[in-house]
């Protein structure tokens, strides 16, 4: 019952506040009667009717206060407040149109790029992974690479911290051959362990995951496979029926098993960059151990465990397995978090991006309190009237803020379409290798930030010029001659401080994005020891049918020999590991070298090769000679290292002619430069290159040429050649070797160019706080320059003051902004390459730069100034 | 006049009470309402404005009265007030509450 009259009041509640103007009016009605019953009550004492009305009113008091009192039972005071402030805000905007579309731009470009950030950092850093109990998984690798499948199985078995253990074998890009129905393509393929889905808690939408059995068969012939949503979407038009069919791969029958869910992009968590289209099973067997370290392994805690005990106990593993089994590569065993692993990378990019997007936000705050208080300014009188009417102090600040709140959420809304569009911009970065880049969105959290900084935003720059409100003394405000009052100058101080924080603020991201752009030429202009113009890349691995090596090599030999017959092919070669792709790697030392005891031979890094690589990637030849197609099977066993394998074997030795133990005993015929194979800003490490027709010791082929004309325009010409040898040959993209580079510094540019936009942005908004200050003062000062100007000052003479004070703000700005540069710098240290935090040539550039548009920013009404005619100005006012 | 002050406050709460018990007399409008409790209390009682014409809307909105449009004696348009069942419900446990304070203070102060 008690419920049930509330709810009656509340609908009574509601239906007097829908009826608020009506229910208004008649409480109105109902006062003015009582004051007509007291008038004649009073009239019929004798008083005339005007004096006793008058009286009555009196005694009544102020009928709109006491309505509002009245009022203020169903409707709360506050709610009718902000109504009324809402509507003089809304006014005050159509008023005044062209500011009003400043602020909401400025407050919207602000409010945009905070969200973006914020969705990016949402998805990157905040958001959990998207795997069951995803904080209870944790990344195995062997120091930074792969573990072999023997090490791994030891450890899996032996281990007390996990649940278990699964495992990928890194992504094959065009690893496998679809053939069959359709058009033939490559496919990216992973292998992946047999509980790998199992343990990271992901169920295939349609069909099973991988059977113990399934798991059993030889690695080449893979008996099952799942697909990818994306390509189950894209070659299967998401038909259910697929599963239980039966594919043709590499020319062998395989089985689609299941389908993923899309919710499962193994791509965007573990190899950013390139989409993986099915997973085949990875044997955990005699043959797979062979292949040496191969297997990226997770591991999935138990819940009292953490990831350093389990650290702690894999090194103790490790040893015991080196000293049992000295036949093995050597494991050392590192472990972090997944999600630590996942994001880490990205994280100190990340940070910057949010501390220069929230400085960003400071700047745009600093400048629109500044255009508030110029307006304040202008609307001096309408606040003095208003208070002369009885408006609070309170109430006069409370709608100076609910005037810039209005103004920061209509920016948000604006905002907003930015955040959409910059979101979509950037999950769609495809050629990234950031990872969960591709699940950057719009979500709740995100709209849910944006009002947050929107109504932040609007208090912080609103906060100032309604504190202002109440140094305008009534009377003085009212009186027209309002020239110097003690209000305008600290009106004046607040507005100059404001535009010295703008500087100093402009001033710090100038300098973190001049370090960083800095670094990324430098990056751009490193030796990476082969040469990425005009030269472009093709998968052409040889079709599994081949048996033997001979009938491999007869396909390899018509490849090369088809490809340089095209004209405008300068070299072409063969090689089965890319630069910034795979770590396979070899332990190997030099013929007669023995290594003490816990020393452990070079692990260099295997390529296999043709002849004509090297002049196909611009590798330069240091000594020796290369590859050639004399190199066959029949021959001597031959190597070429590079220089850094060759000063570690051979410290001041010549390598060439020297043995090393690699397949019992390869002679070095050549040593060629080091490359920068596994990242950019990394030194290469130990190489060693096999000639491709001496071993069968490779997963896949790339064609790697070098043209005279710009690569694309030979692709289908290439094609074509291929097309020949083998009509069913899946030609896969032609990729340049400045698309792998581009890749490669992506994120570096990322930030650059994001941090610089942010900088430029800030850059813009100090200058036109600027310009608004100065212009403004020599609004104010127009009678004062008419005086000198009449008491003979030169033109010159006043812009050189007015560009002086200009200077003097920046100075001061530049000042607090360079000390703080310098101090916070530091961070930004592990994102630098080649160029120092205190790089004196990007401060003094900087400096130079903001000294220059402050200039120009104080020039223009400096100029205006002197133009001022004395007589004008004096008779004005 | 206009400025003297009420002769006694009312106890807080208490003008809701008086209102409602001022309307078991019949339909009354806001004026009629504060001029009876006035000459009630003998002119110690006097009602301000002021808190009249909440209280009125408070016991609206609460459903104890009803409102509805009427002409006055001096025939202009006025709100009459009316108890509703609800009302009379309050007034009762009000008075019965107010009886049982007002007899344990004074009994405490040594006015019974």
């Amino acid at each position: 019952m008690r419920a049930s009259s509330c709810w009656k009041c509340f609908r009574r509640r509601l239906r007097y506040w829908l009826d608020h103007s009506e229910r208004h009016r008649l409480l109105w009605e109902e006062m003015e009667f009582h004051i007509e019953s007291m008038t004649q009550e009073l009239a019929a004492q004798g008083i005339s009717v005007p004096d006793a009305r008058a009286a009555a009113h009196r005694k009544f008091g102020n009928m709109t206060q006491k309505s509002e009192d009245a009022r203020s039972t169903w409707i709360a005071r506050w709610m009718g407040d902000l109504a009324q402030d809402l509507r003089l805000a809304f006014r005050g905007m159509r008023r005044d149109a062209g500011s009003t579309m400043f602020v909401i731009l400025i407050a919207g470009l602000g409010i945009g790029a905070s969200s973006t950030i914020f969705s990016v950092v949402n998805a990157l850093l905040l958001r959990p992974l998207p795997f069951r109990d995803a904080e209870r998984l944790v990344w195995i690798v062997n120091e930074e690479w792969s573990i072999q499948v023997d090490n791994y199985r030891d450890l899996q078995a032996l281990n007390q911290s996990f649940t278990d253990l699964a495992g990928f074998a890194g992504v094959h890009v065009g690893g496998s051959a679809l053939t069959g129905t359709g058009e033939p393509e490559r496919l990216t393929n992973s292998p992946v362990t047999c509980n790998f889905f199992t343990l990271l808690g992901v169920q295939p939408m349609i069909g099973r995951s991988f059977t113990a059995e399934e798991c059993q068969q030889k690695f080449s012939n893979p008996p099952a496979v799942l697909l990818s949503y994306g390509f189950w979407q894209r070659r299967f038009a998401s038909d259910r029926a697929v599963v239980g069919r039966t594919l043709t791969l590499n020319n062998k029958p395989v089985m689609v098993v299941g389908v993923l869910p899309a919710s499962f992009d193994f791509a965007s968590v573990f190899e950013p960059g390139s989409p993986v289209d099915v997973f085949i099973p990875w044997p955990l067997t005699a043959e797979t151990n062979r292949y040496g370290n191969t297997l990226k392994a997770i591991g999935r805690l138990w819940p009292d465990a953490t990831a350093e005990n389990a650290q702690a106990e894999f090194t103790v593993l490790a040893d015991q397995m080196a000293r049992q089994h000295p036949e093995r590569n050597p494991v050392k065993p590192s472990l972090t978090p997944l999600s630590q692993h996942v994001s880490g990378r990205a994280r100190p990019a990340l940070m910057v991006l949010v501390c220069a997007v929230g400085v960003v936000m400071l700047i745009v705050c600093a400048n629109l309190s500044n255009l508030q208080l110029a307006r304040l300014g202008v609307r001096q009188k309408e606040m003095a009237m208003r208070a002369a009417l009885g408006a609070g102090r309170l109430r006069l600040l409370r709608q100076m803020l609910t005037e810039s709140v209005v103004l920061s959420c209509c920016g948000a809304a604006l905002g907003l379409i930015l955040a959409v569009v910059g979101t979509r911009a950037i999950a769609h970065l495809d050629a990234f290798n950031i990872p969960l880049l591709a699940s950057v969105r719009l979500d709740g959290e995100a709209l849910g930030f944006t009002l947050v900084a929107a109504v932040l935003t609007g208090i912080l720059f609103g906060l100032l010029p309604a504190l202002q409100v109440r140094s305008f003394a009534v009377g003085e405000a009212l009186k027209d001659g309002s020239r110097g009052s003690s209000g305008r100058r600290r009106n004046t101080w607040v507005r100059n401080a404001l535009v010295v924080s703008e500087i100093a603020f402009a001033c710090a991201l100038l300098v973190g994005a001049g370090l960083l752009i800095r670094s990324f030429v430098r990056v751009l202009d490193l030796n990476l020891g082969f040469e990425p113009e005009r030269a472009a890349t093709m998968r052409v691995d040889p079709s599994s049918r081949f048996s033997g090596s001979v009938q491999r090599n007869s396909y390899m030999d018509e490849v090369l020999q088809r490809t340089r017959s095209l004209p405008g092919m300068r070299a072409a070669g063969l090689t089965d590991v890319l630069p910034f792709a795979g770590d396979r790697s070899y332990q190997v030392s030099g013929k007669g070298q023995i290594y003490p005891k816990g020393q452990h031979p070079p692990e260099p890094f295997v390529r296999v090769v043709s002849e004509g690589y090297f002049e196909a990637l611009g590798i330069r030849l240091q000594a020796g000679r290369g590859f050639t197609e004399r190199d066959r099977e029949s021959s001597e066993p031959v190597v070429i290292v590079n220089e850094t394998l060759a000063r570690t074997l051979w410290p001041g030795q010549e390598a060439v002619g020297q043995i090393i133990t690699q397949d019992g005993g390869r002679r070095v015929v050549g040593v060629v430069a080091d490359v920068r194979h596994e990242a950019l800003e990394k030194v290469g490490g130990a190489e060693m290159y096999l000639p491709m027709r001496q071993t069968g010791d490779y997963g896949s082929m790339n064609l790697v040429v070098r043209t005279a004309l710009p690569p694309d325009r030979l692709a289908s010409s290439v094609r074509e050649a291929l097309k020949t040898i083998d009509p069913n040959l899946p030609v896969g993209e032609f990729r340049t070797l400045q698309d792998l580079v581009d890749k490669a510094v992506s994120p570096r540019r990322f930030l650059a160019l994001l941090l610089a936009g942010f900088a430029g942005f800030a850059l813009l908004l100090a200058s036109l706080g600027i310009y608004a200050v100065i212009s403004y003062s020599v609004n104010q000062r127009t009678q004062e320059i008419g005086i000198r100007m009449a008491l003979g000052a030169s033109a010159t003479n006043l812009q050189s003051r007015i560009l002086l004070s200009t200077l003097g703000l920046t100075a001061l700005g530049l000042a607090l902004g360079m000390a703080a540069s310098r101090a916070l710098t530091g961070a930004l240290e592990s994102l630098l390459f080649d160029v120092t935090p205190g790089d004196p040539i990007t401060f003094i550039g900087i400096g130079a730069l903001l000294i220059a548009v402050a200039a120009v920013a104080g020039y223009i009404p400096a100029r205006r100034a002197s133009r001022i005619d004395p007589m004008v100005a004096l008779r004005s006012n | 006049m206009g400025t003297e002050k009420p002769k006694a406050d009312l106890l807080p709460g208490t003008l809701d009470m008086l209102v409602l018990k001022m309307l078991m007399r019949g339909h009354l409008h806001g004026y009629a309402i504060a001029q009876l409790i006035q000459q009630l209390s003998d002119d110690l009682l006097r009602v301000e404005e002021g808190s009249l014409y909440p209280a009125l809307q408070r016991l609206e909105l609460k459903g104890w009265t009803e409102g509805e449009w009427g002409l006055s004696a001096n025939n202009r348009r006025a709100r009459f007030y009316k108890l509703t069942p609800d009302g009379r419900k309050h007034l009762a446990e009000e008075s019965a509450h107010y009886r049982q304070v007002t007899g344990a203070v004074a009994r405490i102060m040594g006015f019974a």
